[in-house]
């Protein structure tokens, strides 16, 4: 078991911070599998200068974001949808 | 769901330390810039050394929502970047910089009800004794039943506190006479301490990710509902 594997809750600051909306209780669906759930319980690895959010289900990417001196980058490509829940 | 709010550095100043174990200590800040927290939520600390680098790592709050002092508990990683001075150097009057409060996930309000069902691996018990404290404060009609797994006494976080109140499991050094659990959380154990699947417990999970997964797929196979089951893992490298 990989011991470095962290969950969404791990990326919930960065993520506020670009977005400003609390985006980790958000329902993603996954563009390769379907699988669907909370953001916060995406695979998630912190390794600087970044982080890697991967499907707990099928193990692909659904977002990536990368912090660069003087930008931040963030990937949501492997994300079919993302719901709010009211 | 909050109103959206940028999340910005702010400076805090530590206006306590507490010793929790030989590993942990508690440090309290006076009251942040920020509205309040809800019970399960983190901060992300940042440091910056005299050369500009700068590390950052996530702490959960301990303090129950409601108090005028924010309160983290960090338990030392030797070769980690961010604990060794939190847990080991950082004094009453120091500074460094928090954001928050984050997360909207792992996170628990009296108007969700109960019964609660926390269940702590080693310092994943921080973001639980906050929702037990809430619960204690806000909503003492609510059952709960917490079970902290720790590797021996000298490893128990917040002891005094729990003493009659949690179901505590020592996997690797027992004290003299006990008479407890001493072994890693398994299946027959939740079922003996849990309250049944058909009450529909909340479940939250927090603790190293090993830790996290046997006891979320145990939960299922007993039959407790995937939807009220939360995990939280937390890193056992970097700290």
């Amino acid at each position: 078991m990989d011991e470095t594997m962290l969950d969404g809750n791990a990326a919930a600051g960065d993520l506020q911070a670009l977005f400003a909306v609390e985006v980790t209780q958000m329902v993603g669906v996954c563009d390769g599998c379907g699988r669907t759930g909370p953001l916060a319980e995406a695979h998630t690895f912190v390794l600087a200068p970044g982080l890697t959010l991967r499907c707990p289900g099928c193990d692909a990417v659904l977002v990536r974001l990368v912090h660069l001196p003087d930008r931040t980058l963030v990937e949501l490509s492997g994300l079919r949808r993302l719901e709010l829940v009211s | 769901m909050s109103a959206p709010a940028p999340l910005r550095w702010q400076t805090a100043r530590i206006a306590e330390v507490r010793e929790e174990t030989p590993r942990a200590r508690t440090l309290a800040f006076d009251r942040p810039a920020w509205p309040g927290h809800r019970a399960g939520q983190h901060v992300d600390v940042r440091l910056t050394a005299e050369d500009g680098y700068r590390a950052q790592r996530s702490y959960s709050i301990a303090s129950p929502p409601g108090t005028p002092r924010l309160e983290i508990t960090v338990e030392r990683l030797d070769d980690g970047e961010v604990s060794p001075w939190l847990a080991g150097e950082a004094r009453a009057g120091d500074e460094l910089e928090l954001r928050g409060p984050i997360g909207g996930y792992f996170v628990w309000e009296p108007a969700k009800g109960g019964p609660l069902l926390l269940l702590a691996g080693g310092s994943g018990l921080v973001p639980l004794m906050c929702i037990e404290r809430h619960r204690r404060a806000a909503a003492p009609e609510v059952a709960s039943t917490l079970l902290v797994s720790a590797r021996g006494p000298a490893d128990l976080l917040y002891d005094a506190e729990l003493e009659g109140s949690a179901v505590l499991t020592y996997t690797r050094e027992q004290p003299p006479g006990w008479t407890g659990y001493a072994r890693r959380v398994d299946r027959e154990l939740l079922a003996a301490v849990a309250p049944p699947p058909e009450q529909r417990p909340r479940c939250y999970v927090c603790g190293p990710t090993s830790f996290v997964e046997v006891v979320a797929e145990a939960l299922v196979a007993l039959g407790h509902h995937r939807a009220l089951i939360k995990t939280e893992r937390f890193g056992a490298t970097g700290g």
